[in-house]
């Protein structure tokens, strides 16, 4: 068997799950799109929001962020956000943000718009930006926006919060009740719930075959294979999906293939990935035989699932929103990456300082000095921006990148 | 007016002005919010101060907050780590936006202070579960605030506080609508002055200032031609040269939707119901800060009904550089405006930077338009 791990790591081999992703996300957005003629209700709803009330309620869940990822990998996002900024948006806001509400009136981008949305849920636990983002969208489309709110917990998950947000779990029902005018599935709901878990337990495992030298996929990976388990996050399409998916990873972990040929350097990467870059930056660590082989920002949509119960998922639900990555302190936030750190034997920390992402990237900096005391491993800063490459210097980056790595290899 | 350069004078001179407060036995606690339920601290014996950057530049602040963020966050933490604002006792940090959210982490991470809270306020406003959730909040701090102070505080206490916010309120809308009937009457460094004095000097002061401004002000006839009717809008305005630049060129603030402005002090704490539900009801009806939501027309048409009442001429944006909550909401509320004939201009502030020289030729180009 060496001499197969030897033969197989002299080249990337390509993850095959990468087209049956495509295709499940093309049938998506196909339904997604002709939800009208199929007489189905769509809401828009923010990546970090409760979206299994909607799937037991039938009603097709779209996601702003990830058409604004999908304008960002297309390399729109710089025509979008300019396009905002003729409607009077500051050059400095959320390009996400932008270029969702840039294509809303223009039409355009990879897919031809969103379909119009029938509800706006948007939960607050990934920043304060999509607020303002839905606000927006509430005036323009002149439908009903449910705010779940979900207080910082900068220390600690308080009664308080506990109570409130439990609270709204039940106005969340109510309130889709109201508008689909159908009483709430409580059945569906816990079948949606296990499904939901299910799916989150399978995207950790699949995360956490990175583990294994070498690791049998990055985080480029990783920031492919997470659409699923963001937009379809409660149905079986997702779970027999990432199903197959573990399996691959297996295969591949058992078979010696490798992410980075030859990998030598482990890198943990922090925050949204540069959409427009993902290529270029994928090529620049291969070239160093550096894996980024995990990042902070896919493993969020798993690192609460300690506070998810299968049995009892509503009841669960509110602490598992409530306590997500980026809705608690940043020394918690740094205490998450120094366990990943050890998990994956990580040898240097490369930090996104992202524009569009306030609530990400400021606390960074402290972050970064825990990191380098307690863990001891370089960490280097990139400023840029998730969509917009407007805001990203790429051959000083490179030159940063080339300077790091020379670092992590006299430190290895 | 005497009582005006008292307010110009504490300005001028923080680290006095804190020393006095000091002398005087009280503790300070700073914040930086004026969602900030100011009568809970105030009723512990303590003194509550707005914070604002000194503009120093920015050295140690560096390493922790990136330049994308905006200057008064930056600014603050600034003064704080280079112990220019030693004479903290605490600091309070109300849920406001995700800039300051991050400073509190920073913030608390330091422990420059004895005192410390985060006060997590609802973000949504318009539900009966967000009202029952601001006030577990709010008895949570009045806790925490009479752990710190070693004292209980007593629903007298919290009467007697109520009553003099109350009254600075009072004072403040009464000098402001003299200023809107009689444009020009206070000039508009002296109207920053006085708002922002009132935020930082002892309240008992304040309130020994304010009933003689405002009886001096009502006193005076109107000025002969009035200006051109201005209201600024914004999230702070920490610049005099700000009301300067729009008087040299013709205008008169009459009005303004600041937090640092009338954000702060409209809407009085009712004074009949139990205080801990009043002063909750207040940060509940009060004006909404962008940060914060009720309705997604709630700001459109609460600026297009202050232009009215105000008979403005024109409405001067001022988006602090890096503010995101004011930066989503201008192109609404500009449009909000413009439909109802309203005319508007877009300044872009940073308290880092003065610019008086271009805004006086910009200024002068808006006021002439309008």
């Amino acid at each position: 068997m060496p001499e197969t791990i030897e033969r197989k790591t002299d080249k990337r081999e390509k993850i095959k799950s990468a087209k049956k992703m495509r295709d499940i996300m093309t049938s998506y957005y196909i339904e997604a799109m002709s939800a009208e003629q199929n007489s189905k209700q769509v809401a828009w709803i923010t990546s970090g929001g409760p979206v299994e009330p909607l799937v037991a309620m039938d009603i097709i869940p779209v996601y702003p962020e990830n058409h604004g990822a999908m304008i960002g990998a297309s390399k729109m996002g710089e025509d979008f956000c300019a396009k905002a900024e003729n409607m009077g948006y500051s050059h400095d806001l959320c390009s996400y943000a932008k270029s969702d509400i840039s294509c809303a009136l223009v039409k355009g981008g990879p897919i031809g718009g969103l379909p119009k949305p029938d509800m706006l849920i948007c939960c607050n636990n990934i920043c304060g930006t999509v607020l303002k983002w839905y606000e927006i969208q509430a005036r323009l489309y002149n439908v009903p926006l449910f705010i779940f709110d979900t207080p910082v917990c900068h220390t600690q998950y308080a009664p308080e919060i506990a109570r409130y947000v439990q609270a709204q779990v039940k106005e969340y029902i109510i309130f889709l009740e109201k508008i689909t005018k159908k009483r709430f599935d409580y059945d569906k709901m816990k079948r949606v719930g296990r499904l939901a878990i299910k799916a989150q337990r399978l995207w950790k495992k699949i995360l956490n075959t990175t583990a294994q030298k070498p690791s049998p996929m990055s985080c480029f990976d990783a920031f492919f294979f997470l659409a699923l388990i963001v937009t379809l996050r409660g149905t079986q399409t997702a779970v027999d999906f990432y199903e197959e998916l573990l399996m691959e990873m297996e295969q591949r972990v058992k078979a010696g293939i490798s992410a980075v040929p030859d990998e030598k350097y482990r890198l943990l990467w922090d925050n949204l990935p540069l959409w427009y870059q993902l290529k270029w930056m994928s090529n620049k660590f291969s070239d160093h035989k550096a894996c980024l082989v995990a990042d902070t920002y896919t493993t969020a949509w798993c690192s609460a699932l300690k506070y998810s119960d299968e049995n009892d998922f509503l009841g669960s639900l509110a602490q598992a929103y409530t306590m997500i990555y980026l809705n608690i302190g940043i020394d918690q936030m740094a205490d998450q990456v120094l366990e990943m750190i050890k998990f994956y034997d990580i040898d240097g920390f490369i930090m996104h300082s992202n524009r569009s992402c306030k609530p990400y990237s400021f606390g960074q900096m402290d972050i970064m000095k825990i990191v380098q005391e307690k863990a001891d491993i370089p960490v280097l800063m990139i400023e840029a921006d998730m969509v917009d490459p407007r805001n990203f210097a790429q051959s000083q980056v490179e030159t940063r990148i080339d300077a790091f790595m020379e670092i992590i290899k006299h430190k290895c | 007016m005497k009582e005006i350069q008292i307010f110009h004078d504490a300005l001028n001179d923080i680290p006095s002005l804190a020393a006095q407060i000091k002398a005087g036995k009280h503790q300070i606690i700073g914040h930086l919010c004026s969602y900030t339920p100011e009568e809970i601290i105030d009723a512990a014996g303590f003194h509550s101060m707005r914070l604002f950057s000194s503009k120093s530049d920015i050295f140690l602040a560096e390493n922790h907050l990136q330049a994308y963020c905006c200057s008064p966050v930056r600014g603050v933490l600034e003064d704080s780590l280079s112990g220019r604002l030693d004479f903290l006792d605490g600091t309070v940090f109300p849920h406001t936006c995700d800039s300051i959210q991050r400073l509190s982490d920073i913030w608390r991470m330091k422990q420059k202070y004895t005192f410390f809270a985060d006060i997590v306020l609802p973000v949504k406003l318009h539900t009966e579960s967000a009202g029952a959730y601001m006030a577990d909040v709010l008895k949570k701090f009045r806790k925490e605030i009479e752990t710190a102070s070693g004292r209980t505080v007593t629903d007298d206490d919290l009467g007697r506080s109520i009553r003099k916010f109350n009254l600075i309120r009072k004072n403040l809308s009464e000098i402001y609508q003299i200023q809107s009937e009689k444009p020009g009457i206070l000039k508009g460094s002296d109207l920053y002055a006085v708002v922002k004095g009132s935020m930082i000097m002892e309240k008992d002061r304040v309130l020994s200032l304010l009933p003689v401004i405002k009886d001096n002000l009502k006193k005076k006839d109107a000025l002969e031609p009035a200006g051109k009717r201005i209201i600024l809008s914004g999230s702070i305005c920490d610049s005099p040269d700000i009301y300067n630049a729009v008087e040299n060129a013709g205008g008169s603030v009459v009005g303004d939707d600041l937090c640092t402005g009338q954000r702060w002090f409209d809407c009085l704490v009712d004074e009949n119901r139990n205080p801990m539900d009043a002063i909750a009801g207040r940060l509940i009806n009060r004006i909404v800060c962008p940060a914060k939501h009720t309705d997604p027309a709630a700001r459109g048409e609460h600026i297009i009904s202050l232009a009215e009442k105000n008979r403005a001429d024109g409405v001067i944006f001022m988006l602090l550089k890096f503010c995101d909550p004011h930066a989503f909401d201008y192109p609404y509320l500009k449009e909000c405006l413009e439909k109802n004939g309203i005319k508007t201009m877009l300044i872009e502030i940073d308290d880092q930077q003065s610019s008086s020289g271009q805004l006086s030729t910009r200024f002068e180009t808006f006021i002439h338009m309008v």
